[in-house]
């Protein structure tokens, strides 16, 4: 019995067949498969958000989304939210107010923070808060990335 | 790790046609809704698996619908977010929206479905409670075709459902909501968020024309006991009264009394029997509340 499988999925916007095996995580076929490294194995267990990706619209924990089950799927990592050379708002803004250490969150929130911006483009303290609440960073203290996000949000509206 | 078959379900005859196939003797094939229990307990291997087979693409376990007369579907494999932004559900069945919106984070609530709150059967599944004071029906589908499960039965035990081998859950009917009526769910977590319930209580009331007289009450309660379970004596305790602090008491004591929890790292079991009244009354108040704000509703 074979349990290699291609999957396609449109990964930040290119159409991407990948070689999986049918036990590999979508993390794991993101990292190894496609060699998108910017999406970050934290706990493995849904707690971290450090592989957080857009998936049909939707933020996920790659760790728990079976590579299998994309067939057909739009999915957004870190590497596609700059565009054209140019970072998109969010990342801008967690450069400007210092708001990552270590960096090992940060691909997770950047996803998250953008997902949120898409559905939500004027979040209050209290929803940031709550969206991010599966995102954990060990170094910064949350306040820097909390500014981060309102910051994004400010420059996303005088852009739009 | 053993090889592993995955197989994505496009029918509910594919899925039942492949439990059937494989699942035989050795239980290891599993269902696969939003992953968020399931992929954690095989990668820790505490679940071996051969085969995994998908149900998200399945439409009748995508059914999300709501009737006044005839109440509301809920497939089993849809995601929590999209329950809690379902308005006629957040309207109606708020102690089901309450328990299912606490599912993790923003993340897990993409994936995680209350058929698989259900079916992972923990004493501590927040959507559960929500169930069963709506009198939810759980409709199962097996090799000898369908039958129903009142939710109150359908957990037996840690991780054990009423499901038998080769049987799947459809989806989860609860009956329209009489006027006058609303629920409510609270749990206790030592943090704000991202934690196991130590305590889950929902309440569920419907009251007289008058607005006041309960007429009919169901109290049920969380991680206090092998399973959810509904609290008869809680209910019956408010019915008749205008929930004034006798009858309020009365169901909180009947709760704690109802509460058979154990002492774990969350909390000692007579911690959790205390903490059981105190929710048992809060989530009554919350309901209560509930029903007064949609009657105004009505009104306006
Ligand atoms: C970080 C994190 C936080 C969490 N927080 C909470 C919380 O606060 N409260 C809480 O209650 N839970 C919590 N959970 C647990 C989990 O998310 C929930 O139990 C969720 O509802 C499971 O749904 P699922 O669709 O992901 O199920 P899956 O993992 O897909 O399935 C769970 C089980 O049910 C079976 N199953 C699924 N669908 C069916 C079906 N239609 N028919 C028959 N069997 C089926 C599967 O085979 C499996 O055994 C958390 C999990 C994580 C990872
Ligand atoms: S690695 Fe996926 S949530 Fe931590
Ligand atoms: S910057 Fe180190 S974990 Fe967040």
């Amino acid at each position: 019995m074979t349990t290699n499988r291609v999957v396609t999925a449109t990964i930040n916007g290119v159409e991407t067949p990948l070689l999986v095996d049918t036990r590999m995580s979508l993390l794991e076929a993101l990292r190894d498969a496609a060699g998108l490294t910017g999406t970050k194995e934290g706990c493995l267990t849904g707690d971290c958000g450090a592989c957080t990706v857009i998936l049909d619209g939707r933020p996920v924990d790659s760790c728990l989304v079976m590579a299998a089950e994309v067939e057909g799927a739009a999915i957004t990592t870190v590497e596609g939210l700059a565009r054209n050379g140019a970072l998109h708002p969010v990342q801008q803004a967690f450069l400007d107010h210092a708001a990552l250490q270590c960096g090992v969150c940060t691909p997770g929130f950047l996803v998250s923070a953008k997902a949120l911006l898409d559905k939500n483009p004027a979040p209050t303290e209290e929803q940031i808060r709550y969206w991010l609440a599966g995102n954990l960073c060990r170094c910064t203290g949350y306040e820097k990335i909390l500014s981060a996000v309102q910051d994004a949000a400010r420059s996303l509206k005088t852009t739009r | 790790m053993q090889p592993l078959q995955f197989t994505t379900a496009a029918t509910l005859e594919d899925a039942l046609g492949a439990l059937g196939a494989l699942a035989g003797a050795d239980g290891q094939t599993a269902l696969l809704a939003g992953g968020t229990d399931l992929i954690i307990q095989w990668r820790a291997g505490r679940r071996p698996l051969r085969q995994m087979v998908e149900l998200k693409k399945i439409p009748e376990l995508n059914v999300l619908e709501f009737d006044p007369a005839r109440g509301l579907r809920l497939g089993a494999a849809v995601a929590c977010h999209r329950l809690a932004e379902f308005e006629p559900a957040r309207r109606h069945y708020r102690a089901l929206v309450e328990g299912a919106a606490l599912i993790g984070s923003t993340q897990i609530q993409s994936r995680a479905s209350v058929g698989g709150n259900v079916c992972n059967a923990s004493p501590a599944a927040d959507a559960i409670c929500g169930l069963i004071v709506h009198e939810a029906r759980c409709l199962v589908r097996g090799p000898k075709g369908s039958r129903e499960v009142l939710a109150k039965d359908f957990m037996l035990g840690p991780g054990r459902s009423a499901l038998q081998p080769g049987e799947l859950l459809v989806e989860l009917r609860l009956p329209p909501p009489p006027p006058r009526s609303a629920s409510g769910y609270l749990r206790f977590i030592p943090r704000n968020e991202m934690d196991i319930a130590v305590v889950g209580a929902g309440a569920w009331l419907a009251f007289a024309a008058d607005g006041k007289t309960c007429t009919a009450a169901r109290v049920a309660l969380g991680a206090v006991g092998p399973t959810p379970y509904l609290v008869d004596a809680a209910g019956a305790a408010l019915i008749g009264s205008t929930l004034d602090e006798p009858a309020l008491r009365a169901a909180a004591e009947a709760a704690t009394e109802a509460a058979r929890p154990i002492t774990d790292v969350r909390g000692t079991a007579e911690y959790r029997r205390h903490m059981a009244g105190v929710l048992t009354r809060r989530a009554i108040l919350r309901a209560a509340q509930a029903a007064r704000q949609s009657t105004r509703e009505t009104h306006a």
